[in-house]
């Protein structure tokens, strides 16, 4: 029970129309991406990926082929660049490390005790801890989505407070579970709680749990990003997750991102993609541009 | 409170390339024809039309004269006592539904043809105006052999022959919504087309051909205002439907007085869009947008007055401005385009007059930094900030992508305000509360009020206007009274 002092009152977020935010989506959805700026949308799409491997089945070899992935995408053309970071979990992190090294791709970490989050306060600041020791660059964090539905937002945001402090140098990635949230109400007063206790960038899902990344939500959080930065000057990033299999859909991703956010968020400090089949289809996509043609997938490596 | 928007930069960092939709889809002929009686027939003192976008002459169009639109009201009244009043509903639906499908086989090259005529974007007449123009002939499709059903206690029966003006801003649906409901009820149509706009009416004709409608049920002839002027005071026309402006409405209006003529009338507008405190606000900003640069503003029911509550109209005003900067003007033909050609030159001075009488009387105009196109008829989106409701931009109806923003500080007021216009056609109300959004329905003097949205239209929902923006109805079962006799009802 915090003392009332410390009382914690939680922002004046707006609700959102969803009838409105759906035809929205619908509407910049139709933008036309041809030709120059196709070639230009998939190559910031890879530039903003962070390549994520997450199973239970995880093992050093997996972790070394996703690595030699994110270095080298393709071979048959050197204009394609890196990936921004890999995307595994905490044990995983030295071996990661050690498989990019020489490069600027970042190692990104899930702790928290990822998925679920159910565990106690200092157990999931430990694993923070000890994950930001062993290398990690950034953090994804899970909130607890059980205090928020139950009203608890004191809790939510002192417990993202704490882990901004755990993290260190490392950047965090605040993961609202949106498709848990379920409203897009809930959605932006998540995001804005998020931003209030010092997110460096704010997720939208685990991609365990469906629905995971939505257009919908994610324009809801981008223009949650956008009132904080009017009111604080503090600029925040946003990184969608799971679902996003298709070049298509990850540019119509970057057109809400454009639209709403401006050139400022187009790069990959304040925008990511949390994907792992993304990165052949939009490789296809960029050769198809080249060559005029669709190769079959036996040409892309696997991570 | 009041932010600067600069700190947002929408520029080309990533820019779309070009995406134009190819004008060779649609076929046209070098001069159009008017459609009497079932055929093409030439016609004399050929006016130029143009294309907007490109200020070139796209073909030229016949000006029918008071002989020429004799023939085609006596052709429609051959063909309502000959063929299409004795024809059961259920038959005259077939027609209909036959042109509905025609309509959306050929979906493309109408859009194409309406953007590269009217000036507005590909994406608008793709999405909207030409699958709303099928849908309407669907819609009274179903009405055709229902119309026992729709008026209780009564059988209805048709008119006779109904003369029908229709304007340039949106011209395949507007020729819809008119020929729809009176064929559906078993009357005939003699219809003009806007002189600037011609070319869907006359492809509409060809697809009306092509379906076989008995010859004379609608006929099609272009012309200027005094075409319309000799349909209107034609002695054997039964019924005028008249779309355009409050004006030439009342013009329309004197001249048939005294004569047995039916009458309905859908004029101007300057419509308020209404955003409380406790409105998504967001949203309600994609609401202004929607409400007035949606097809360059030229619609009767645009969202041209905007309200606010003044405990948000900072914030309201700063989310414009930063909205206003991803529209893009340009080329109608590209996907990508948000605000395509003003309709001609005529209304583009129109415009430009009153935006400069906004600015000489005090206003703050506000507009997006933005390259207009080297040619054509194009202008930035505006609004104006710093007038009143006295200023000439918030009580003369602009027809352009102009608007105004005023305030208020109580729902009386907003109500007051946007009722204290000559004009009621529509309103738009934005609030998250729902019993005051059934309030100000209820209090406002609009046809159409739009609840958290705007520029919204169905087949099946009546659309029209209060005091100087007209009578009767379009869409809907109300659709149908314009077009028939109830018998003394």
């Amino acid at each position: 029970m915090l003392p009332s002092s410390s009382r914690y009152v939680p922002p004046n977020s707006p609700t959102i129309d969803e009838v409105s935010i759906n035809e929205r989506v619908d509407k910049l959805g139709t933008r036309s991406i041809k030709t120059t700026a196709k070639i230009q949308g998939l190559k910031l799409c890879i530039a903003m990926m962070d390549l994520t491997t997450l199973e239970g089945s995880d093992t050093p070899g997996k972790i070394e082929t996703l690595c030699q992935k994110a270095r080298l995408p393709i071979t048959t053309r050197d204009d394609v660049p890196q990936v921004a970071a890999v995307c595994v979990y905490p044990p995983m992190v030295p071996i990661a490390k050690a498989a990019l090294a020489g490069t600027k791709i970042k190692v990104a970490a899930v702790a928290t005790y990822f998925p679920s989050g159910q565990a106690t306060l200092s157990e999931r600041l430990d694993e923070v801890r000890r994950t930001v020791e062993a290398g990690a660059d950034e953090i994804d964090m899970v909130i607890s989505r059980g205090d928020f539905l139950q009203g608890r937002y004191d809790k939510v945001h002192d417990e993202i407070t704490r882990t901004v402090e755990a993290c260190g140098d490392a950047h965090l990635k605040v993961i609202l579970e949106t498709g848990e949230l379920q409203t897009l109400d809930k959605v932006r007063l998540a995001s804005d709680i998020a931003m209030d206790a010092g997110a460096h960038f704010i997720k939208t899902s685990t991609g365990k749990v469906q629905p995971a990344a939505t257009l919908p939500v994610t324009l809801v959080m981008l223009e949650a990003i956008r009132d904080y930065y009017q009111r604080t000057g503090r600029m925040v990033g946003m990184k969608p997750a799971g679902g996003i299999r298709d070049s298509k859909l990850a540019l119509k991703y970057l057109v809400l991102v454009k639209e709403t956010l401006g050139d400022a968020w187009l790069s990959p400090d304040w925008f990511r993609f949390g994907a792992s089949a993304l990165l052949n289809d939009v490789l296809m996509q960029l050769e198809s541009q080249r060559t005029g043609r669709y190769q079959s997938d036996r040409y892309f490596s696997l991570s | 409170m009041s932010q600067k928007p600069s700190d947002l930069l929408f520029g080309d960092l990533w820019s779309y390339a070009p995406a134009p939709e190819s004008p060779s889809h649609a076929k046209y002929d070098k001069r159009l024809s008017h459609y009497i009686d079932g055929k093409f027939e030439p016609g004399e003192n050929f006016f130029p039309v143009l294309n907007p976008a490109t200020e070139e002459v796209m073909t030229e169009a016949p000006t029918a004269d008071a002989a020429t639109v004799d023939r085609a009201v006596r052709a429609a009244r051959v063909a309502y006592e000959k063929y299409w009043r004795p024809m059961p509903g259920k038959e005259r639906a077939k027609y209909l539904y036959r042109i509905a499908r025609m309509i959306q086989e050929k979906a493309r090259e109408l859009a194409i043809l309406e953007s590269m005529n009217g000036g507005k974007p590909i994406r608008e007449s793709r999405d909207v105006d030409v699958p709303l123009a099928a849908a309407h002939f669907a819609y009274y499709a179903g009405w055709a052999d229902k119309l026992k059903y729709a008026f209780p206690g009564v059988d209805p029966r048709p008119i006779g022959v109904a003369g029908q003006i229709i304007p340039w801003n949106f011209p395949l649906l507007m020729a819809a919504w008119k020929i729809a409901p009176a064929l559906a009820t078993g009357n005939t149509v003699v219809l003009k087309p806007a002189e600037t706009t011609p070319l869907t009416c006359w492809k509409l004709a060809e697809i009306i051909q092509e379906a076989d409608l008995p010859p004379g049920v609608v006929n099609i002839i272009h012309g200027m205002g005094q075409t319309g002027a000799a349909m209107v005071n034609h002695p054997d026309v039964d019924k005028i439907a008249f779309t355009g402006s409050t004006d030439v409405g009342k013009i329309i209006q004197r001249a048939i007085a005294g004569t047995k003529k039916r009458l309905t009338l859908e004029l101007g507008g300057k419509g308020a869009n209404i955003i409380f405190e406790d409105a998504a606000i967001d949203q309600a900003v994609e609401g202004i947008v929607n409400g007035i640069w949606f097809n360059q503003g030229h619609v009767c029911c645009a969202g041209s007055r905007l309200l606010v509550e003044e405990s948000v109209v900072d914030q309201v005003v700063m989310k414009l401005t930063h909205r206003m900067q991803t529209l893009r003007v340009g080329d109608p033909l590209d996907k990508n385009t948000d605000i395509g050609a003003i309709n001609s030159r005529a209304q583009l001075d129109k415009i430009t007059e009153l935006v400069q009488a906004g600015v000489d009387e005090g206003g703050t105009k506000h507009q997006p930094v933005c390259e207009l196109p080297g040619k054509g008829f194009f202008f930035r989106p505006t609004f104006f900030t710093g007038v009143s409701q006295s200023s000439r931009v918030s009580q003369e109806e602009i027809f352009g992508p102009v608007l105004a923003v005023l305030t208020f500080r109580t729902a009386a007021e907003a109500i007051e305000k946007a009722n204290n216009t000559p004009y009621g056609l529509s309103a738009g109300v934005w609030t998250e509360k729902g019993s005051k959004i059934f309030a100000m329905a209820g209090a406002l003097k609009a046809g159409v009020v739009w609840g958290n949205t705007f520029n919204k239209f169905d087949p099946g929902s009546p659309f029209g206007g209060y005091k100087e923006s007209g009578f009767g109805r379009e869409g809907g079962r109300h659709g149908l009274l314009p077009y028939l006799d109830l018998g003394g009802c």
